[in-house]
Order: structure tokens, then C-alpha cells, then sequence
């Protein structure tokens, strides 16, 4: 890509969604959520959503950052809270393209049962869940993906919860979209934000980040860098493949791709033809008296 | 600006408070509902619901009363007025949202149909136990303003008059009932919507490129815009400068969170209603809201009839509390009698405010049931036999 040039500065091919003025960011080094965010904002450009109709909502923690630094109606709420939020935003105005971007702490434990309903009602939003196995902004305490027998400042014995398999229990809940990659995988990984942003209904996207500041280093998996090259050498590309099977051990093999594509009516539909049916029967017999002009 | 017809059931009805509930929301312009079922506040819902299709309202029941009012949130930021409406469990629950509509300066309204408690409680009883919550619930330093309605009709009147607060001042506003008033069947009289005054979003209309998000208006109130509007704005529940971005300094609090409290405090004398009777000449005047009212009330004229100069103070808003008025009664009353559904919680305003110039005999029913009128007029009576200002709170039960 050729680079611009304004007044001898160098211009960010995303600068138009992002908010320059925000800049630096306060992610670490290393760190895998801005590869997530430059290939959200690609996506954006290459699915042709239009900026003014679309909104971005994130929860708390590192990922819930993003929201401040992307240039769109943008909301940076309560922890774990944003599908609820963002719920709200679609319901509202069902115009607007709602693009909810947290981390697997507040989207998977404290979120846990937002994420769940809103996959069921199959509400019309993209969900991209930054996963790096561990709370980082706190500190490095045990999250619900946090493999079995990784260390945490709260599993200092090793974590003995077995994690969550995001794609399952997006699969299961009803998602009718599901797919991983990690931050390694820029290219497939827009690609799959791009389809996801096309796609009416509940879309997750799971986004593997490595964490060089708190997960690599208690586990003394080197740097960033380092994860990177562990997720070339142990990343297995299986479109399609049963989410049953998406479990991440403690440096196993990561299973990537996309695992689902379908299709289920939205909540907006579903909501909608109700409504239609009510207008087109009624008088509603349920309706309070007053309104029938009885009053 | 004037209500818009639609959601106006002009007329005549007899309807419970909580059908008044539902119809207030709507006449005053509410277009989204987010709700939780609870008993008792689950008829506002079903009236709200019954009439969303005609009106053209939308709603959503959520996973739970955290989701409800955070729905809520989201969807006033579209610019729809929006509301929720709870009992007892459920307000503890949205102490979470209350507070973030706060920080983001949100319009929006949330109706507590109280219940007695703690913990679940009984129900399907009155009570006003959640007073202090509503004001203090959320975590940090902030302002609310709620109001408490005695009837039916006061439902209805009252949630316009929530929903234009909430506008005006850009901040979450209360409406506290009880499972009494709720269940209560009164005559309500629905204004045309020519009569009923909107107070309209105020709304930035600059170029899209200037806009911040909590630059305040000299009366300390930030412009909205909607979102799709093309403004691409940033919001966010930490502490934040005028462009919405955390900034993570003590100055900034002062700077953007102190107006916070400051823009409700300031027009605490525009927000504070209350309704006053006989107090001119009272020895002793009952301070009183939402249910206990209405036997507050009815006790002053038993009082006078039996030749006790007593008055009535009914608090409409109870926050902001309507401090200079208790303090300047105060000073020429012998006592204020203070009947609450509760153990006691804004008989605690009213000695702060009355600052010991005053006897204060406090009535509390903090049981199931509603007060009653003999309770109300025998400490009437024992109050005006009083001379001395022997302690701040008298209890009688």
C-alpha cells in the first residue's frame, strides 16, 4: 500500500477510522489487539459499511479500549456489560450496524450470560472476542479461557478450572457465524471480520492475542514475538470443523478457521413480523379498553 | 414543544397506577422499553407492550435487570426516550447502569414499584425502602432527581414530568411507587397532547468535526447528538474530558465529573416540587410522600377539624430534597411528624435540614401495609402538646 504523506507526516491508511488524536494507544508491546483492530478497520473499508451507520460498544479491560480508538459512534460501558448495550443501540434503531469489541474476561465470565441471550434472540451484531487467556489489565489473574494448569497471579499453582471453547458456546447458543483466528492471521482474519460484518445476525469472531506482558511471561513462554511463532507452528486451519473439538489446552495445538455459517430469522426480523401480523389482525384482543377508544 | 398525539389516550379512564405508569411513559414521548419481569411492577410492562405496535414503540425483555437498563442506555443514545421499570431486587441490580447513565449524562427513566424488603421480601407489599438506594445505590459521587407519586393520576403526571427532567438536566431520573399505588384503581384524566409540554432533547447541530461530546452549556448541561448521525462520538464511564476520552487525572474529575452534581444541585429550585397545605399558620407539619400521603394528608384535616393548627408538606420530588423549604419551615413549627413506609430514611433529610430547631416525630411502618390516618393524627395531636425541643427524631410506632 502506498503511503500517503500530508504536510511531511505519514499517513495511517485507516486514519479516517481511527482517532489519531488518541494515539499512542496504551496497549503493550507486542501485544495482539491492535493486529485485531487493523484488521477490524480493514474490514470495515472492504465489507463498504458506512461509518456514519455504525456503532462499536466494548465492555472493560484491555480490548475494551478499542471503542476509544475507533472512529465510529462509539461506547466504552460497563464491564462485561456491552452486548446488553449494544442490544439497546440495535433494537433502537435497527438502521445502525452494531459491532460489539471486548475481551474473553468481560465477554465470557461477567458477560458470559449477555452473550449467551444475544446469540439466542440472534440479535443483528458482530461480537469480535479478543482472547489471551488471561485478565490483563488487572494484572494476569485467571480468566474463564485460561488453559488448564497455566499460571495467574490467581492460579499460582496452575489453573485448575478447565476454559470456556468460545465457539461452542456461541455455536450452541445459536450464532449463526463462528470463527478463530489469531493475531498471526491477519489476512484470514479479515476476511472472516468482513464476512461476519456482511452477515445478518449474531457473528463471533474469536481473535487469539498474545499477551507478552502478563500470560507469556508468568508462563515463561518468551515474548510476544515468541507466541507468534507458537501460533505458526501449532495453528491447524479446519473450516468447518465441530466446535465440540475447539478446546485450547495449555500450549496445544490452536484449531483455527470458520466452523459456522448459517442461517436463522434475526430477533429485528422475527420482531418485525409480529409486528406486521399485530397491525394487520388486530385490534389485539389483549388491548387495554382505553385504547380501543372505549375509554 | 407539545406531546405527540399518538402515544396520548386522551380522556377519561380508570386505571391502576401502574397502567398510569405505562401511559405516562408513552404520552410523554417514551418509544423503548427494557424491561425484567418482577412483581409488582409487571403491569406497566403489559400495557406498555399491548400499546407499543399503535404508538410505534419499541422493547425488549432482557436476561435480567443489569441488561434491562443498560438496553436502556444504548437505546436513549438513538435518540428514543427510553425507560425501565423494576421492583425491589431489581433496582439493586441496576445500581450498576444508574450509575453509568450518570457518567455518560443519559437520558432516561427508571420506575421502582416498591416492595417490601431486604432480600426478596414480601412481593407483593408496599413499601418506600429503596428511598436511600435510588439517591446513594450507585457507587461514587453524583446527583439523581426522583420523584414519588400518591395516585394513579400522579403516575401518569409524574413519569412526563421524569421524562423531562431527565431531558433537561441529562441525568437518570426515579420514579419511586410502591406495590400500593401500582395496584391502586383511580380516575386518570389524560390531557389532549396539545396540552401536555415536551421538553425537547437539546441537540448539538454544529459541524460534525466540532462536536464534544461533554462541553457544557453554560447551565452546566452537555449537547446530545444521536448516534447514526454521522458524528462518530466517543462516550465512556471513566472519568472523561469534553471530547468524551478517559483521562485518568484528579483534575479532570474535578473538571468533568464535579458538574455531575453541580448541574442538578444548582437547580435544585427549579427541579424541588412539593405541595403545600395550611402550613402558614401550623404548629406541626406533616412531611410526607408517595403512599403515606395520602393518610398524611387526610390526618392534617382530622388534626384541624379537632382544632390543631396542622399543615402538610407533600415532597413530589424527593431528591433533590426540598432543603431550603424544610429549613425555613422549620424554624416556626414546633414539630414536623414525619410518616414513613420505612424504618426511617427521609426523616433523616428532614432533621439534617432542620438543623434541631425542631421536635421530629417519626411514624415508621416498615411492615407490611399502608399507613394509616389515626396513626398520623394522634402524633399530630402529641406533637402540638409539645414546647420544648426535646430530640431531634422521636420514634412512634
Amino acid at each position: 500500500m502506498a503511503v500517503e504523506r500530508i504536510n511531511d507526516r505519514e499517513i495511517h491508511p485507516m486514519e479516517n477510522l481511527l482517532r489519531m488524536d488518541r494515539m499512542p494507544h496504551i496497549w503493550c508491546p507486542t501485544c495482539g489487539i491492535g493486529i485485531a483492530v487493523t484488521a477490524f478497520t480493514a474490514a470495515l473499508e472492504k465489507a463498504k459499511i458506512d461509518p456514519n451507520m455504525a456503532a462499536i460498544v466494548s465492555g472493560i479491560g484491555c480490548t475494551g479500549r478499542v471503542a476509544g480508538y475507533v472512529k465510529l459512534d462509539s461506547f466504552h460501558t460497563t464491564h462485561g456489560r456491552p452486548i446488553a448495550f449494544a442490544t439497546g443501540i440495535k433494537v433502537a434503531n435497527p438502521k445502525m450496524k452494531v459491532i460489539v469489541f471486548s475481551g474473553d474476561g468481560d465477554l465470557m465470565a461477567i458477560g458470559g450470560n449477555h452473550f449467551i441471550h444475544a446469540a439466542r434472540r440472534n440479535i443483528d451484531m458482530l461480537v469480535v472476542c479478543v482472547n489471551n487467556f488471561i485478565y490483563a489489565m488487572t494484572g494476569g489473574q485467571v480468566a474463564p479461557t485460561t488453559p488448564l494448569a497455566a499460571y495467574a497471579t490467581t492460579s499460582p499453582y496452575g489453573c485448575v478450572e478447565p476454559p470456556f471453547n468460545i465457539p461452542y458456546i456461541a455455536d450452541s447458543s445459536g450464532a449463526v457465524y463462528v470463527a478463530r483466528y489469531t493475531a498471526l492471521h491477519v489476512r484470514r482474519l479479515t476476511n472472516a471480520l468482513t464476512e461476519a460484518l456482511n452477515k445478518k445476525g449474531f457473528s463471533v469472531v474469536e481473535v487469539i492475542s498474545p499477551c507478552g506482558m502478563y500470560y507469556s511471561r508468568i508462563n515463561r513462554l518468551g515474548d510476544g514475538l515468541d507466541m507468534m511463532k507458537f501460533y505458526h507452528d501449532n495453528v491447524e486451519i479446519r473450516h468447518g470443523e465441530d466446535t465440540k473439538n475447539l478446546d485450547i489446552g495449555f500450549q496445544t495445538k490452536i484449531i483455527c478457521g470458520k466452523f459456522v455459517d448459517r442461517e436463522r430469522p434475526s430477533y429485528m426480523e422475527r420482531y418485525n413480523q409480529w409486528l406486521s401480523e399485530v397491525k394487520s389482525t388486530r385490534k389485539n384482543p389483549d388491548a387495554p379498553k382505553g385504547a380501543e377508544g372505549e375509554g | 414543544m407539545k406531546a405527540d398525539k399518538t402515544g396520548v389516550l386522551t380522556g377519561s379512564h380508570v386505571l391502576t397506577g401502574n397502567e398510569a405508569c405505562a401511559e405516562g411513559a408513552l404520552a410523554a414521548g417514551c418509544r423503548f422499553l427494557g424491561l425484567y419481569p418482577i412483581v409488582p411492577s409487571i403491569e406497566v410492562s403489559k400495557r406498555f407492550l399491548q400499546r407499543a405496535p399503535e404508538v410505534g414503540a419499541t422493547f425488549i425483555q432482557m436476561e435480567d435487570e443489569i441488561s434491562a437498563l443498560a438496553a436502556v442506555i444504548g437505546a436513549s443514545w438513538t435518540g428514543k426516550k427510553s425507560m425501565t421499570i423494576t421492583s425491589g431486587p431489581g433496582l439493586s441490580l441496576m445500581m450498576e447502569h444508574l450509575g453509568l447513565g450518570v457518567m455518560l449524562e443519559t437520558p432516561c427513566v427508571v420506575a421502582d414499584i416498591q416492595m417490601v424488603g431486604p432480600g426478596l421480601g414480601l412481593p407483593e407489599h408496599p413499601a418506600y425502602g429503596d428511598m436511600m438506594q435510588a439517591r446513594w445505590g450507585s457507587h461514587g459521587d453524583y446527583e439523581i432527581v426522583a420523584l414519588s407519586p400518591s395516585s394513579p393520576q400522579e403516575m401518569f403526571d409524574f413519569m412526563i414530568k421524569a421524562f423531562n427532567l431527565s431531558e433537561r438536566y441529562r441525568v437518570p431520573v426515579a420514579v419511586m411507587s410502591d406495590a400500593y399505588i401500582s395496584q391502586l384503581k383511580e380516575t386518570v384524566v389524560i390531557p389532549s397532547a396539545g396540552e401536555i409540554t415536551i421538553e425537547p432533547r437539546r441537540y448539538f447541530d454544529g459541524p460534525r468535526d466540532s462536536y464534544l461530546p461533554f462541553k457544557r452549556d453554560e447551565d452546566l448541561v452537555p449537547r446530545m447528538v444521536d448516534i447514526g448521525q454521522g458524528y462518530r462520538f466517543h462516550v465512556t464511564g471513566l472519568t472523561h474530558d469534553d471530547r468524551g476520552y478517559p483521562i485518568m487525572f484528579e483534575e479532570c474529575q474535578e473538571y468533568n465529573v464535579h458538574p455531575l452534581v453541580w448541574k442538578v444541585r444548582n437547580y435544585a429550585d427549579k427541579i424541588v416540587d412539593y405541595q403545600e397545605t395550611d402550613i402558614d399558620d401550623a404548629d406541626v407539619v406533616v412531611i410526607s410522600y408517595g403512599a403515606a400521603a395520602r393518610a398524611a394528608q387526610k390526618a392534617v384535616t382530622q388534626a384541624r377539624e379537632a382544632g390543631i393548627k396542622a399543615g402538610s408538606l407533600k415532597l413530589n420530588t424527593v431528591w433533590p430534597f426540598p432543603e431550603k423549604k424544610v429549613a425555613e419551615v422549620a424554624r416556626r413549627v414546633k414539630a414536623f411528624v414525619v410518616p414513613e413506609m420505612n424504618f426511617g430514611q427521609v426523616v433523616l433529610e428532614v432533621e439534617r435540614c432542620s438543623n434541631g430547631k425542631t421536635n421530629i416525630l417519626f411514624l415508621h411502618h416498615g411492615d407490611d401495609g399502608v399507613e394509616h390516618t389515626d396513626g398520623i393524627t394522634a402524633a399530630i395531636k402529641r406533637a402540638s402538646r409539645t414546647n420544648e425541643v426535646v430530640s431531634s427524631i422521636v420514634e412512634l410506632n
